[in-house]
């Protein structure tokens, strides 16, 4: 982040205008600094506001024309995999799970009527975070190529695993996780998996808690369409498929998991379309590693 | 030192645990030794297997809980009264004392890792001598994958039963009858570990059982209950993570780590993504807004035990959060955990019942168990005993040969640090009488029958503790002397010596092992010692030798009363009765006056009382309601069944109360609690 402020330093970014709007929790973070270093004032806006002003913004904009509201038709099936559009033209009320570093969950009314729900630490960042210590991966991109290529069946403990089977007194199917990572506590296990599995079991691990948690939410507040956006799931569609996948099994049908094209931050957009300079800050936790 | 222990007709003793301890060292050749991992020796943990029956057993993903019921068959001292028309009054005892065998129910378990289930099913079919068994009621995962080969190692045929059905069967039996079995965790009271009463009703509850993955189950009556849910983060993630993470292999190990480590090094905390706390959603700077979401670099390395608790609190959050959501949905405001990730473990405590104030905005109390870990098994053995109705009886824990609570910090006393790692376990023995409370109690549920908390009040719990230690070795000699005529009546003793001795250094460290501690709870764990190397009571003779003093000194005692005053005998008896009292309770002030003085020293004792003002004095009340209103209808006093304080200090009184026209009834234990 300093070098970013200072290469704006160095551009005059001051001169060309005097206000820089800026959203997410760098902006308190790093407000001195840029007022110090780039001589620069942000003007703070609500994180969550943009958010959902953002989203609905976008929909009603639209993507070349498409919708940029999705969902998944089986989801799990490689083959028949297909992502089809949904109108999210009567939108309310709908639960909005962020997935950033951590995860914010938002249920939202109308335009105007929108509350924190709860979060998780479990996030975007422990995911990044646990696979660069398990598999000595450095970025992102590295980190989902190699969940793509791994096998996270051989890392945890399925309910199969146990019952040799399904497990019909409380309906789980034998293909269900009970114990994530559980295989591990054993040594020849621990020597057998690869890097691949660890990765991909990690990003299971993470992505079924959200699920779980974003379905738990949506059930106690009565909502039935849950959108996941946030940058763990750029360029995952693993996570995706999985989300819309548990959210449809787990619910029987009732809750329906929903995606949005862009997956990076709406704040600014919504930013864009209120200001005559397109200059905007997204100054998430991301950000602050600049 | 004259300690009174109850009057035995129902005592408890381990005679075939020391028995077995021979047997072991003889005839070992048969199974082949343990693996050598296993710290303790192996007859020590599993006891009483020789007449072992109704066996149970809950398979988890890691974890093996074994159960079974046995006799223990130890001696009982039962008092005989002569007949006294004989003309030697002075010289012959006034009652006899008889030593027999008597037989009681003990529940045995015990737990330990899946990867010994080989070796320990092994040990468990060579000590398996007189059981008609043929059946073991199995549960669990495990359940499945091991049938086989309990099967053929046992010799026993494996009934499978529903582990959820278990988990509650058992969970609902510990919240009856195993006092101080619940308990909520406060960080920063004097008292972490706030023991709670038992209720009558303990439905709806929401069961989260934690073993390697989470169960989740709604309770609302004995025979209503449901599996909501459940989680694949649990124990096994921790266990499995941590391994490779830290390279720590043994849970307990990896427990120990988390409590070293500094988790803010390694996960991203609200103010390092705020620069403070979070204004609009109301969150404190420290909250972890991602964790493990801080990066390394390449010159620093998280460390083992910084990673190790920042994964405790992810999990432990976690769990908590998804608790809150399904006990919300479900409109119940009490949480019990089960399962064995917990045990005792201060900082997982911690971030569970945190994590469950967070969520429910303090709407759900999170409750823990002290035998968490042994739901499934209990409800397991339960179902298979169904037909011998174990809720008609009464059971209590067996303080001698349960571990405790344990929780694995460094500074637990190394031994039993050790054995909780591999081996846990956990007795119960069945009470001659089922326990009811007094029916003229006018709210059971409230009622605390001890005056003093030794688990709160550090400074009496020094104490008392110090005062055990000291008498100890008199206890362990008076022991071997109460039978003269038993060969092996030193060695028992030194056994019992050193296992009271442990016992005390486990309470010193950790009050909390066994649940509220009190002065009752530490006589009633040297009792069970006593019992297991079968010294029933070994001071019955001394006590035959008290009561035959005292009764021969009543006449003059009461003649001497009767010629005071009346306001002056008032305040004689009521000293009489406290200072009955003060040697009942093994002060040593007292007690060492009398041990000098073989002709009782009753009346120095009185006399080294106390000046008034008493700690607890409303002698002049009592006197003033005595001169002014009528004659109390009746009185109810609790005493001790024999000794000096009884027939010197309560008898008197009671008399006088008599007197006035007042009905007195006298308590008196007869069974051991």
């Amino acid at each position: 982040m300093p070098a970013f402020i200072q290469m704006g330093s160095e551009k005059h970014f001051s001169s060309l205008h005097t206000t820089l709007c800026a959203t997410g929790g760098g902006a308190y973070k790093f407000e001195q600094d840029f007022l110090t270093m780039g001589d620069l004032q942000l003007r703070k806006l609500d994180e969550l506001d943009c958010l959902i002003k953002g989203v609905l913004y976008i929909d009603s904009v639209g993507f070349n024309g498409h919708s940029e509201c999705y969902y998944f038709e089986h989801p799990t099936d490689t083959e028949r995999c297909q992502k089809l559009p949904f109108n999210l033209e009567n939108p309310y009320p709908l639960l909005l799970v962020n997935i950033g570093s951590g995860v914010s969950i938002l249920a939202v009314y109308s335009k105007e009527n929108y509350r924190w729900v709860t979060g998780t630490s479990l996030g975007g960042g422990t995911f990044f975070g646990l696979c660069c210590l398990l598999t000595g991966c450095s970025t992102f991109e590295e980190a989902m190529e190699m969940a793509s290529h791994g096998d996270s069946t051989k890392v945890d403990k399925l309910v199969r695993d146990i019952y040799g089977g399904d497990y019909e007194r409380f309906g789980l199917p034998g293909w269900a996780v009970a114990s994530s990572f559980g295989n591990m506590m054993s040594k020849e296990k621990r020597e057998s998996v690869s890097k691949e599995d660890l990765a991909k079991a990690t990003l299971i691990t993470i992505t079924n808690n959200i699920g779980s948690i974003a379905r738990m939410c949506a059930l106690n507040e009565n909502i039935n369409r849950v959108v996941f956006v946030g940058n763990f799931l750029r360029i995952n569609t693993i996570s995706m498929r999985l989300l819309a996948y548990a959210l449809d099994y787990w619910s029987k049908g009732q809750l329906k998991a929903l995606f949005l094209e862009h997956e990076v931050k709406f704040h600014f957009t919504f930013l864009l379309s209120k200001l005559s300079f397109p200059v905007f800050l997204s100054l998430c936790h991301s950000c602050a590693h600049l | 030192m004259h300690i009174h222990l109850h009057t035995d007709e129902a005592g408890r003793g381990a005679g075939l645990a020391f028995k077995m301890a021979e047997r072991g060292g003889r005839g070992s050749g048969g199974h082949g030794s343990l693996d050598k991992s296993i710290t303790l020796p192996p007859d020590e943990i599993f006891r009483n297997l020789e007449n072992a029956k109704r066996f149970a057993i809950d398979i988890g993903g890691s974890l093996t809980k074994l159960a079974y019921y046995s006799t223990v068959q130890h001696k009982v001292a039962r008092v005989r009264s002569f007949d006294h028309s004989g003309k030697d009054i002075e010289n012959e005892p006034l009652y006899e004392i008889s030593v027999q065998e008597e037989i009681t129910a003990r529940l045995h378990f015990i737990k330990f890792e899946n990867n010994y289930i080989e070796t320990c099913l092994d040990f468990i079919k060579d000590h398996l001598v007189n059981t008609e068994t043929q059946v073991i009621k199995a549960t669990g995962g495990g359940a499945y994958k091991f049938k086989d080969l309990i099967e053929k190692k046992l010799g026993l045929k494996v009934d499978k039963e529903d582990v959820m059905t278990c988990l509650i069967k058992g969970c609902n039996f510990l919240l009856r009858n195993i006092p101080h079995e619940v308990f909520a965790y406060q960080k920063d009271s004097d008292t972490e570990f706030r023991f709670q009463t038992n209720h009558p009703n303990i439905f709806p509850y929401l069961l989260v059982n934690i073993g390697s993955g989470v169960s989740i189950v709604k309770v609302e009556s004995e025979d209503k209950f449901e599996w909501i849910g459940g989680s694949s983060i649990g124990g096994g993630t921790f266990w499995g993570l941590g391994a490779l993470l830290t390279k720590t292999k043994k849970f307990d190990e990896l427990l120990q780590l988390a409590s070293k480590g500094q988790h803010t090094n390694v996960d991203m905390l609200v103010k390092d993504v705020y620069g403070g706390a979070c204004q609009t959603l109301g969150l404190s700077g420290n909250l972890i807004a991602s964790s493990f979401g801080k990066s390394t670099t390449a010159d620093k390395e998280f460390s083992k035990e910084d990673m190790a608790k920042s994964l405790l609190h992810m999990i432990s959050n976690d769990i908590g959060q998804l608790a809150c959501l399904y006990a919300k949905l479900h409109n119940l405001d009490k949480i019990y955990f089960g399962g064995f990730f917990i045990r005792g473990h201060p900082v997982t405590m911690r971030t569970i019942t945190f994590s469950i104030n967070f969520f429910s905005k303090g709407e759900v109390q999170a409750l823990f168990l002290r035998h968490e870990g042994y739901l499934g098994a209990i409800g397991a053995f339960l179902k298979g005993a169904e037909q011998d109705n174990p809720n008609q009886y009464s059971w209590g824990e067996n303080y001698a040969g349960s571990s405790g609570l344990m929780s694995t910090s460094p500074d637990v006393y190394p031994m039993q640090r050790t054995r909780s790692g591999t081996f846990d376990m956990f007795e119960m023995d069945r009470l001659e009488r089922p326990l009811v409370n007094l029916p003229l109690l006018k709210d059971p549920s409230t009622y605390i029958p001890d005056t003093v908390d030794l688990t709160d009040d550090a400074m009496a719990r020094k104490y008392w503790l110090t005062c055990f230690e000291e008498a100890l070795d008199g206890v362990a000699k008076r022991a071997a002397a109460s039978q003269p005529d038993s060969v092996d009546a030193p060695e028992r003793a030194e056994k019992f010596r050193q296992k009271y001795w442990n016992k005390l250094q486990t309470l010193r460290q950790q009050p909390f092992a066994y649940g509220t501690l009190t002065v009752r709870s530490l006589l009633d764990t040297r009792e069970h010692c006593l019992n297991e190397f079968n010294f029933p009571d070994p001071y019955s003779k001394v006590k035959q030798k008290e009561n035959g003093i005292a009764l021969k000194c009543f006449q003059s005692v009461i003649e001497s009363l009767d010629s005071l005053g009346w306001e002056e005998r008032q305040f004689a008896l009521v000293k009489g009765l406290l200072a009955g009292n003060v040697f009942d309770w093994g002060a040593k002030a007292v007690s060492d006056v009398l041990e000098c003085e073989p002709q009782f020293g009753f009346e120095e004792a009185k006399s080294k009382l106390q000046e008034r003002p008493w700690l607890e004095d409303s002698y002049s009340q009592w006197l003033e309601r005595l001169k002014e209103g009528p004659p109390h209808k009746c009185a109810l006093i609790f005493a001790d069944n024999s000794g000096i304080d009884i027939i010197l200090g309560v008898f008197p009184f009671v008399r006088e109360l008599l007197s006035r026209g007042t009905e007195v009834s006298v308590f008196h234990c007869t069974a051991n609690i």
